[in-house]
């Protein structure tokens, strides 16, 4: 491992391999047509250790360019982009991370995994059995409103996870301003709604999966769509559990209606259909991760990859069991386990592969004011 | 690989034009048995390297703008090569390349619009997505899929021609030689640029100091085999297409990121810190292909491209950063080069230089006066340090000597009779059509066009 020092930049020698590949990148430019992140290192002419991690975070990791690379191994340049932008966007995610002193979770993923889907969970569920009477936790509920507070009540449900939010809020959002600290832009630049609009259509749509129209060389050298829509499953399928969670909120605080909802109310039915995308599109991402050409692969970012992917399996498949199991003797348990999980993801949200979304969104901001400026700077 | 079988045509190479040949013949429902002499990582020859395809058309298509017709790619193709080119095959070439991108496409290769970095061609050639490497997979997938046998690390070492007739091949694969029949030959296993002894017999010494940037698999020995059994030859060793490329640059296979482009954005000076030929004579993309040869032709086959800092951002960085210095002075002891007489080189250049308004796009009026040789455009004073320099050396991409063929692709032999069933595609006969000089994508567009009628022929011969 080689030395870091206190600002926890990119180790020395893996910013040199990608500013080595990113120069032959440079000089060549067959890949353009990919993706954004050939036109994006074409505007340059030199690469800094900045440039470096605006790009590796710029892309999407797909195999394009590496099955199109004439240097590619065996060559003796040794060009594979994909693989060492995967390698410097782990580095990039310790480096943006806040508090700098838990940054080491990226390092040490397994510690990551057992916290968040192991240890958290268990303490939440060993919490709830000691402060519940057995009575309630192990007995059968009707369907009736507010059985889920008999269990954890709704104060100490929402103070938790208000509390845990607004950390993870704040975590996220002290990462992203690293990140656009380092890439030299205004917040003015990160807030102009033409440029903000673009790159919130090209994360939403997934542009640079597609390759150009037929998809991307994942998980072989063949171009398909499949990361993507099970990218779009997992998505979107957070997002609907996410509204399906706020809405819940607004019945309760609102409306008055306390949890559980009938199995046909919005919030079961937006959350049903976010936890089956939740459930499809990580079972897919991880089984096309399987399959995919291991030359390519980072360890480290992989590692990453199916910690996250594996809890918000678990999260979808808990939340399921309680739906299914809610008038039974095992809600209780079933619902503690759920929110245990839920907790584990949102402790370390901040220091795992959910921080991707964030630096990938603002990589594409920034992408879209350079192209703006370009237009400009060539209409005169 | 099968000995005991005759295939219907054996196709020698496995870059653009023996993939066009094999998938032709295939889809014609000949059996094809594709030799490649390369690993399966390097496959493909120089077309690994390419990007693109010069292609006629009438008016704007989905990846070209404009039009591109017959008689401007005529007079394009007749004023680099000097007239050095069999019309006949010339005009055919033109003429089917405007059905080449549709017949590409089918095969599964991808298109885009050209972008940045690409010599302005967005008009007269068409970009491969992803460049040459990507095509080749395209055409090996599909290859596959339609049943053509591939075997690579395959090198043919024998051709057993009678009579104009050939019969078999003797291969050699993991060491042990076997001998391989069929009933026609495409050959189209390249030049002979990564074979430096031949080069070397072309070039005399000089050629130890040419660095290929082509495959270090094209060794010429299917055109030696050819000639040495009586084929016609076309062109002379000594022509290929040869870019300055950066002296710091691998010896084989470092293809396009070694091509310097910053030639005309200032002077280049030989060993003896003096300039040679005119850098501004005409646009870069009409002249970069004729810096290989003004190299090698210099002595020791060295010389520096200079430039100072207006010219930054101008060109296409290559692959290796210059070398850099606050003075003139300094940058000779850099390069090597006698301070004073590079001092002498930039101040009389610096003083010959018009003043006038410096244009890269246009031939402008910034041109010099009284020295020898003038720079016509883009000549500005070198005056704002830091100063720069990329070492350049000739760089060699492929060779032009090559049988001659007829129409049909057939192999002409020394008594004019076209081989009863030998064909040949790609540079292996490119010199049929570029005698010398070389028009930016004009490769592949000859290995496409006569890939596929090698293809053809050879099917219709046998399936007949």
């Amino acid at each position: 491992m080689s030395s870091r020092n206190s600002d926890l930049s990119v180790p020395s020698d893996l910013a040199e391999e990608g500013t080595r590949l990113l120069r032959i990148c440079n000089a060549c430019r067959y890949c353009e047509g990919y993706c954004a992140v050939f036109p994006a290192l074409e505007r340059r002419f030199t690469f800094t250790e900045q440039d470096l991690n605006y790009l590796a975070n710029l892309c999407h990791d797909c195999g394009e360019c590496y099955y199109a690379c004439q240097y590619a191994p065996p060559h003796e340049f040794a060009l594979n982009l994909p693989k060492t932008l995967a390698a410097v966007r782990k580095e990039t995610y310790q480096k943006y991370a806040w508090p700098g002193v838990l940054a080491g979770l990226f390092r040490r993923t397994g510690l990551a995994l057992v916290l968040s889907a192991g240890v958290i969970p268990a303490l939440f569920v060993l919490l709830t059995l000691l402060f519940t009477e057995p009575a309630v936790m192990f007995s059968a509920h009707s369907v009736a409103e507010g059985s889920f507070y008999q269990v954890i009540s709704h104060t100490v449900m929402t103070a938790s996870f208000s509390m845990v939010g607004l950390y993870v809020l704040a975590a996220l959002g002290m990462g992203l301003k690293s990140f656009w600290r380092e890439t030299g832009e205004p917040w003015s630049a990160f807030l102009n709604p033409g440029v903000f609009g673009q790159a919130l259509s090209e994360a939403l749509r997934l542009r640079y999966l597609d390759g150009a129209g037929e998809g991307c060389a994942y998980p072989g050298d063949l171009p398909s769509q499949a990361r993507r829509w099970f990218h779009h499953l997992t998505f979107y399928g957070f997002l609907l559990t996410f509204a399906a969670t706020t809405l819940a909120a607004i019945y309760h605080n609102l409306l008055g209606l306390e949890a559980p909802y009938p199995f046909l109310s919005a919030p079961v039915i937006l959350g049903t259909a976010g936890g089956v995308g939740l459930l499809l599109g990580p079972i897919g991402l991880l089984w096309l991760k399987r399959n995919r050409n291991q030359e390519l692969s980072d360890p480290g970012q992989s590692s990453l990859d199916v910690t996250f992917l594996a809890l918000l399996f678990l999260i979808s498949l808990t939340g399921f069991l309680l739906l299914v199991f809610r008038e039974t003797a095992a809600m209780g348990i079933m619902l503690a386990a759920h929110l245990g999980l839920v907790l584990g993801l949102f402790v370390t949200m901040p220091y795992g592969k959910f921080v991707h979304g964030f630096y990938r969104f603002a990589a594409l901001v920034r992408n879209a004011v350079e192209k703006q400026r370009e237009q400009k700077s060539s209409a005169k | 690989m099968d000995s005991g079988r005759t295939y219907d045509v054996l196709v020698v190479g496995g870059g653009n034009a023996a993939l066009c040949a094999a998938i032709s013949a295939r889809q014609r429902g000949a059996s094809v048995l594709v030799l490649e002499a390369s690993p399966r990582h390097f496959r493909g020859g120089n077309s690994r390297h390419t990007r693109n395809l010069r292609s006629m058309h009438d008016g704007p298509t989905d990846v070209l703008t404009g039009s591109y017709p017959e008689s401007e790619y005529w007079e394009d193709l007749l004023q680099v090569t000097e007239g050095q080119t069999n019309e006949q095959l010339a005009r055919l070439t033109i003429r089917r390349s405007a059905t080449c991108r549709a017949w590409m496409a089918q095969q599964g290769v991808r298109f885009q619009p050209s972008l940045t970095g690409t010599l302005h061609l967005s008009r007269t050639n068409a970009f491969f997505l992803g460049g040459g490497k990507a095509l080749i997979n395209a055409y090996y997938r599909t290859a596959a899929r339609l049943g053509v046998e591939i075997e690579y690390d395959a090198e043919v070492c024998e051709l057993k021609i009678r009579d104009g007739r050939f019969t078999s091949a003797i291969v050699v694969r993991n060491g042990s030689s076997q001998e391989v029949r069929a009933k026609t030959l495409v050959a189209a296993a390249g030049g002979f640029e990564a074979n430096l002894a031949w080069l070397k017999e072309a070039w005399g010494e000089a050629a130890d100091n040419f660095l290929i940037r082509g495959t270090p698999y094209d060794t010429g020995k299917i055109l030696r085999i050819l000639m040495d059994g009586g084929a016609k030859t076309v062109s002379d060793p000594t022509q290929c297409h040869a870019v300055a490329i950066d002296a710091r640059a691998p010896r084989f296979d470092g293809g396009i990121v070694t091509r310097v482009d910053s030639l005309p954005l200032g002077i280049v000076v030989n060993k003896n810190a003096v300039r040679f030929y005119d850098e501004g004579e005409d646009f870069w993309p009409k002249r970069y292909a004729i810096w290989g040869r003004l190299v090698a032709r210099q002595p020791d086959q060295i010389a520096f491209s200079i430039f100072d800092s207006k010219a930054i951002g101008a060109f296409v960085p290559p692959l290796y950063p210059p070398l850099q210095a606050n003075t003139i002075r300094e940058l000779a002891a850099a390069l090597q080069l006698d301070p004073l007489a590079l001092e002498r080189t930039v101040s009389e250049f610096n003083a010959a230089a018009r003043r006038g308004v410096f244009n890269l796009a246009v031939l402008d009026g910034c041109r010099t006066e009284g020295v020898t040789p003038p720079k016509s455009h883009w000549a500005r004073p070198l005056d704002s340090p830091p100063f720069y320099a990329y070492p350049l050396r000739p760089g060699i991409t492929f060779t032009y000597l090559g049988v001659a063929v007829n129409e049909r692709t057939q192999v002409i032999f020394q008594d004019g009779k076209p081989a009863k069933n030998i064909y040949a595609a790609g540079e292996i006969m490119a010199g049929n059509i570029l005698g010398r000089g070389y028009l930016a994508g004009i490769g592949m567009t000859i290995g496409t066009v006569f890939g596929r009628i090698a293809g053809e022929e050879a099917a219709r011969h046998v399936l007949a």
